[in-house]
């Protein structure tokens, strides 16, 4: 049985590697990705980014405008993300095994997050767009969409991590559904629930740049209006911004996820 | 209550009581505080972000109803106008190819980045610059990424490949290194002890003991990388099914091909994380994967 | 006067295994009872169809001469304030404080609005400080749960029981997790709840020896049925290897 197992242990490594080389020699024909080619274009890509990418006097002239669109993206993925984190608190709490009121119930809010998590956002913001047209607010709700589903399974996980034990307890003593979310799940798993909103906020503002290029909104528009006038200068300048303000925002949360958890 | 008599026996040292008097339950510690401020601020800064945004053209009660029309047509009456099923398949094709290329890739690179970044098996500046590096790539957004190679190198799949390559990477030797981290020390010893060298150690000690978590670790990544190998059709033009997405949206306007795009994508995202649920409760049960 | 009586209850959870088969048994005010047997006899099935943790499929239980089985929400919850539990991992919420977990025992006497503003009144917080210091971890009240040891949980788990003003209390396995000066000192504080508050204690317990030393009455279960009930110093040599199963029984006294 033992030796049966080890033999198979063996195997595992080789078949899956041979399935691997057959995906990929797939997927590269299918799209007609060549390697060397591949290969090659590094170094010719890095000289070009050297020679291109870098911030002139001139293009700091454009600072103040790329900072008010900087400005927007970042509140738009933060009101995004807040108002998301409400609605998925009400959905964890439906979801979980531990809290959730009856299954029909359950079964809506496990539904509603699985939609709108696998339906990408950049889908999200098409569909909007139509009829938002080009505004915040289409980005806005773009984001919204995904972080919910995305934010309600964290919660039912963290919920469920948290709580089983302490919710039989309540029970126990008579507490009615209220007292037992308001007094014992929610402390318990707010902490966890906070670090996947701080990690969520750093997640969209990388993906507000890409609902922005989509829905001419905030600095997605920025850059791909000086993406697409060649100044490569300015679109050295709005991706230094955006680097800076990704990093510190990722430097607070640390700060503060190293106090709560 | 019967204890009411007894109550006055109580050694009031230890109640603490706020300032009118009432008996405090709180402690009132730091955690508590940082928790309070911190949603605090999130609200602020929410509402205060619907100040800053801009409303150009927006008729809210006729987009609301028109979006919620949209959908309707959409998910209840898909088809295909401008292309075929066939055509649809290998659209759907290139955008997993685009995925499973920026995955093992970079799952090769990660890997051998990550030997660098594990601190039990590398040097500690070693292991701080690759993890600074890493956090410098993560900062700037795949998009990005893919434009800028897709001019540096021309448009076509390997601009794509290529930016999308950064991410994985990032992703991929945080998650390996941190899987090294976790090998028992007292393996790495035992092999030292005997006279192995580094190659000996990682190919007979490290590898076998993560392999398999190696390998979930690169599925989710691939779950991840099908998203946004969506996302780069639509956003930098590098074809699959997220290109015809955006041409369906942006050019025809045509909603029922839409509606059978998302389905399409819809399908495979949730096969792809239901497999992925699966490994992740199968080898790591408890942990919390971001 | 009986204060618990349990008929004919039966319990199965998929309709092939049955947990528990026609169980009968009464328990007076202010008795101390423990309830011994092998892990998967169906203890903490029994003490958890008491308060209706589980849901009751067969025959009655009567507490204070109301059917357990039949009572609306309310009067469930009305039913559960007078029964106090003590759980093996004391299943207290470990980031807040000692304080506020004792109190949260006073739930079940509260309005919904009153539950959520974290209203209690300055009696019911004075008197947890009385309870915390009857058990001895008064000045742990500031404390976080998570910080304390486990003997000093399932102390806080005591007083979160007794602050409902209880007729019961059930424990479940409340020593399995602790070393044994622990257990000494928890089996002491629950055996005075008994002798000096009058409370009735119905305890679900692993060790057969520590049920001999502290309780009034043994109930000995196996498989689901009830094979022993009568006093400790009763139960004989071939009545513990019957319970446990002969070979078992050196491997959980050791």
């Amino acid at each position: 049985m033992n030796d049966k197992k080890m033999r198979q242990s063996r195997w595992i490594p080789m078949i899956s590697l041979i399935i691997i080389i057959v995906i990929t020699y797939a997927s590269a024909t299918i799209t007609e990705f060549n390697f060397i080619e591949g290969l090659a274009t590094i170094p010719q890509a890095l000289s070009w980014i050297v020679a291109n990418l870098f911030i002139t006097q001139e293009s700091l002239e454009k600072l103040p405008t790329i900072l008010v669109k900087l400005n927007e993206t970042i509140f738009m993925s933060i009101a995004a993300t807040t108002l998301a984190a409400v609605v998925s608190l009400f959905l964890g709490l439906m979801g979980s095994k531990t809290t959730k009121v009856n299954n029909v119930f359950s079964v809506i809010a496990r539904f509603i997050a699985s939609f709108s998590r696998n339906i990408p956002v950049v889908a999200w913001s098409l569909i909007l767009l139509i009829s938002f047209g080009q505004n915040s607010i289409t980005g806005f709700l773009a984001l919204f969409v995904g972080t919910l589903g995305f934010l309600t399974r964290a919660f039912i996980e963290s919920i469920d991590e948290a709580s089983v034990s302490s919710v039989e307890a309540l029970r126990a003593t008579g507490a009615n559904y209220f007292h037992i979310v308001n007094k014992a799940v929610i402390p318990q798993s707010l902490p966890q629930m906070l670090s996947w909103i701080l990690f969520m906020i750093e997640t969209n503002i990388r993906s507000a740049t890409l609902v922005g290029i989509l829905t001419g909104t905030g600095i997605g528009y920025v850059f791909d209006l000086y993406y697409k006038t060649l100044n490569y200068n300015a679109v050295a300048l709005v991706t230094f911004t955006i680097v800076i303000a990704v990093i510190v925002i990722d430097l607070i949360s640390n700060r503060i996820r190293k106090v709560i958890l | 209550m019967e204890t009411t008599e007894t109550i006055k026996t109580i050694d009031t040292a230890y109640i603490k009581r706020t300032k009118n008097g009432r008996i405090n339950i709180r402690s009132g510690n730091k955690i508590d505080l940082v928790i309070k401020w911190t949603i605090f601020m999130l609200t602020v800064l929410s509402i205060m972000a619907f100040f800053f945004f801009d409303y150009t053209g927006l008729q809210l009660v006729r987009a609301i109803t028109e979006t919620a029309y949209n959908l309707r047509v959409m998910f209840l009456e898909p088809t295909l106008n401008h292309f075929s099923w066939g055509e649809a398949f290998h659209q759907i094709g290139i955008t997993v190819g685009l995925g499973v290329l920026a995955t093992i890739i970079g799952g090769i690179i990660a890997l051998f980045l990550s030997f660098m970044a594990a601190e039990n098996l590398s040097k500690p500046w070693i292991s701080k610059t690759v993890r600074v590096v890493v956090a410098f790539i993560r900062a700037v957004p795949t998009v990005l990424w893919v434009l800028i190679f897709a001019i540096a190198a021309g448009l076509g799949s390997e601009a794509a490949i290529l930016g999308m390559l950064f991410h994985s990477i990032a992703y991929l030797v945080k998650a390996f290194s941190e899987a090294f981290e976790e090998v028992d020390p007292g393996i790495l010893e035992a092999m030292r002890a005997t006279g192995s060298n580094w190659w000996h150690i990682v190919t007979h000690g490290v590898l076998p003991s993560t392999f398999t978590y190696l390998l979930s670790w690169t599925f989710l990544r691939f779950e991840i990388n099908f998203g946004v190998a969506v996302a780069m059709g639509a956003a930098a033009g590098a074809g699959g099914i997220g290109f015809e997405l955006f041409m369906a949206s942006g050019f025809y306007f045509d909603l029922r091909e839409v509606g059978f795009i998302t389905y399409a994508i819809l399908i495979i995202a949730i096969v792809l994380e239901v497999i992925s649920t699966r490994l992740k409760d199968r080898f790591f049960p408890s942990s919390v994967s971001n | 006067m009986t204060l618990l009586q349990v008929e004919g209850l039966g319990k199965s959870y998929e309709s092939e295994t049955q947990v528990l088969k026609n169980v009968n048994f009464e328990v007076k005010t202010g008795e101390f009872v423990s309830i011994i047997g092998p892990s998967g006899a169906g203890k903490s099935t029994l003490l958890r169809c008491i308060n209706r943790m589980v849901e009751i499929n067969e025959g009655r239980v009567l507490f204070n001469n109301l059917d357990v089985g039949t009572l609306k929400k309310k009067e469930l919850r009305k039913l559960r304030t007078d029964i106090g539990m003590v759980f093996q991992h004391y299943n207290l919420v470990p980031r807040l404080t000692v304080i506020e977990n004792v109190l949260h025992g006073r739930f079940g006497y509260k309005t919904t609005m009153q539950g959520i503003l974290g209203r209690f009144t300055e009696e019911e917080k004075e008197h947890a400080f009385f309870l915390l210091q009857k058990l001895g971890i008064e000045d742990h009240a500031y404390k976080r749960c998570d910080q304390l040891s486990g003997g000093q949980q399932q102390r806080v788990g005591i007083c979160r029981a007794l602050i409902q003003d209880p007729k019961l209390i059930l424990c479940d396995e409340p020593i399995a997790s602790l070393d044994p000066n622990s257990s000494k000192v928890i089996m002491d504080h629950l055996k005075s709840i008994t002798t000096e508050m009058g409370i009735t204690c119905l305890v679900n317990l692993h060790q057969v020896e520590v049920a001999q030393d502290y309780s009034d009455r043994i109930i000995g279960l196996k498989q689901g049925e009830i094979v022993f009930d009568g006093m400790g110093r009763l139960l004989r040599e071939e009545q513990i290897n019957h319970i446990y199963g002969t070979e078992l029984r050196e491997l959980i006294t050791v």
